[in-house]
């Protein structure tokens, strides 16, 4: 049997050539946009797969350290730690900021991490470089999609550090680098007043008649200076522990939030980047649309250039489905040709997203599917008014 | 085969009540296997109707149709599938060829028994055959676009004629060619009508081709009439 379309398109490819690369790149982008949205997913579970904790134990009635501010006594990691079913508690903060580097500046997320071991709660599991961090202050670990070197010297608020490991995939739920400092620094780093706001502080408690008492005053300028907080702790439970047997005495006897990592997860992909995602679903849905439109805009030209053509094909008893069947093919190859320039161009586009695009195989084939079933749809205006073409039109008078 | 085509008081009445206008009264018209009878009248006298009657693409109100031995209409009674009758009884061969733009030579001819079924190769034998009896073949891989005028009409022809059927409907088929050419197209459907044994009806204004025909059907306001022609040859 003849392939009709086959010739068609043969006989003008360049036409479907070219127009199959426009649509292709209106897929290209459409495919990045899930590629935006599983990177924010994936982003979110190295965020939590890279803290290497179990549970997160947070301020009481908030969603932190992730989705809230949470602040919690730095201290309180040693009760937890004795607590039964607990093997290691680190204190951890995290601070979204702009990092500078020389002349440049990268937003990244600062993590404070415990002194401790490395593998140790909220450290970084791998190095791709250099050492992690062995003094208390002023040393770095940053990951590599910072752009920062080893040796390279960071200034965060007042305070510079050198890069001395660098890591990889450790990114925030947002998708921003990581930079891990010691939990001194970090706390510092976090609370940290300018010296003139420090002043101003301490000439207010002076001037409050409350303060008067001896030695008041300076136990209140000192109780400033200091911070005792930090965002969150996290603990790794023993071996044989289930998270909720753990979590829940943390909850009842220390009077915290603890979360395990389902809900942890719940609470990133589910609440943090959940307008994000419905936001990139709008954008899935109109350029599907936009689609649909373009490839229904283009057959139904194609098939209007040959509407004399259909009516001697139908005058000489061409059937129905032969028709439909041409026009219907011809649709279907425009969605692969688009898909094949769209796939290819989003996956050479995808490294060059300042955030991560994460193409899955399993998009591409629903994105395939969902093409063919847009081609498909698009294509009924122009076979419907192929056959309302009367045969009677091939002859003339 | 029976008799190539033969219609009696064949009646076409488009709209109802007042508005109703017979485009046919009482057309009358037998042509034989073999033979190429024209078909003239005057602009809105029904010839346009008659062939669109006679090439099963809309019913007549009343009246008897008989192409090859298949009655396809009979007084409100009609064949079932008029699109497989128009694809096995009868050829069309247009003013303009209306070959298919995106096929070459012999695939146009070739295309309806590709449709019908036949091995590509097969409906492509058959094709050149027809192409070589038209004396196209040499330009059997060319695009439709790439023929002068003349060999698309002979392409249109070979096309009409390649499933063989008891009937060509030719609708003005040399109003765009030169007499040569006109007389060209004429000589090879009266050759095609002879061998094949297939009846033609040329429906036609062009006072070239009209000497040719030995018998000729006078329309006007929807009645037929039947006169002799000159019948004279074609070179």
């Amino acid at each position: 049997m003849i392939s009709l379309a086959g010739r068609d398109i043969l006989h003008a490819w360049g036409k479907f050539v070219f127009t199959g690369i426009g649509l292709g790149l209106l897929i290209g982008v459409t495919l990045t946009m899930a590629g935006v949205y599983r990177g924010m997913v994936a982003d979110a579970q190295a965020t939590l797969d890279n803290s290497g904790a179990d549970l997160w134990v947070v301020q009481q009635g908030t969603l932190g350290p992730y989705a809230e501010s949470s602040s919690v006594y730095d201290d309180l990691w040693r009760g937890i730690r004795a607590m039964p079913g607990v093997a290691q508690a680190a204190n951890v903060t995290y601070l979204t900021m702009q990092v500078r580097a020389g002349n440049r500046d990268v937003r990244a997320m600062v993590a404070g991490i415990a002194a401790a071991e490395p593998g140790a709660p909220g450290w970084p599991p791998y190095l791709v470089a250099g050492r992690q961090i062995t003094r208390s202050h002023y040393e770095a670990v940053a990951d590599i999609a910072t752009g920062f070197k080893l040796g390279d010297v960071l200034t965060i608020r007042r305070n510079q550090y050198t890069v001395v490991g660098l890591t990889r995939r450790m990114v925030s739920s947002n998708g921003d680098p990581m930079v891990f400092i010691p939990l001194k620094d970090a706390q510092q780093a976090q609370f940290l007043k300018d010296n003139d706001a420090i002043r101003m502080q301490r000439r207010r408690s002076a001037e409050n008649p409350a303060f008067a008492a001896p030695g008041v005053l300076a136990a209140v300028n000192a109780s400033q200076a200091s911070n005792p907080f930090v965002n969150a702790i996290l603990v790794r439970i023993q071996p044989g522990w289930t998270p909720p047997e753990v979590a829940a005495p943390i909850a009842r006897w220390k009077r915290l939030t603890v979360y395990d990592r389902s809900q942890m997860n719940h609470i990133l992909v589910g609440k943090l980047i959940e307008s994000s995602a419905k936001q990139i679903g709008m954008f899935l849905v109109i350029l599907a649309m936009v689609s649909a439109a373009i490839v229904a805009f283009i057959i139904y030209t194609l098939t209007m250039d040959k509407i004399r053509e259909i009516a001697v094909l139908k005058l000489i008893g061409t059937r129905d489905r032969t028709i439909a069947a041409m026009i219907l093919q011809q649709a279907l190859v425009l969605g692969v040709i688009g898909f094949a320039v769209g796939k290819i161009s989003a996956s050479f586009a995808a490294p060059y997203f300042p955030k991560y695009a994460l193409l899955i195989p399993s998009d591409a084939v629903a994105g395939f599917a969902a093409i063919l079933v847009i081609c498909a749809l698009a294509s009924v205006v122009a076979i419907r008014m192929a056959l309302r073409v009367d045969p009677a039109a091939a002859i003339g008078g | 085969m029976g008799h190539g085509i033969r219609i009696e008081g064949l009646r076409k009445r488009y709209g109802s009540g007042d508005t109703a206008v017979d485009a046919l009264k009482n057309v009358d018209m037998t042509v034989a296997p073999g033979e190429v009878v024209g078909l003239i009248g005057p602009s809105g006298s029904g010839k346009s109707t008659l062939l669109k009657c006679l090439g099963a693409v809309i019913d007549p109100t009343a009246g008897r149709m008989v192409l090859g031995d298949e009655v396809i209409f009979d007084e409100g009674w009609k064949a079932r599938d008029l699109r497989a009758l128009r694809r096995d009884k009868i050829g069309f061969v247009f003013q303009a060829p209306y070959l298919i733009p995106f096929l070459d030579v012999a695939d146009n001819v070739a295309l309806l028994p590709m449709l019908a079924g036949v091995p590509n190769a097969e409906a492509r034998a058959r094709a050149l055959e027809l192409l070589t009896a038209l004396d196209v073949q040499h330009r059997a891989n060319a695009m439709p676009v790439q023929l002068s005028g003349g060999e698309q009409q002979r392409v249109a022809i070979a096309r009409g004629l390649v499933n063989r059927p008891p009937v060509i409907l030719a609708d003005e088929p040399t109003a765009p060619l030169d007499l040569e050419r006109a007389m060209a197209v004429i000589r090879v459907l009266n050759d095609m009508a002879r061998q094949l044994q297939t009846a033609v009806i040329v429906v036609t204004h062009d006072e070239k081709i009209i000497p040719t025909f030995k018998r000729i059907y006078h329309i006007r306001d929807g009645v037929t009439v039947e006169e002799p022609g000159e019948g004279r040859a074609f070179d």
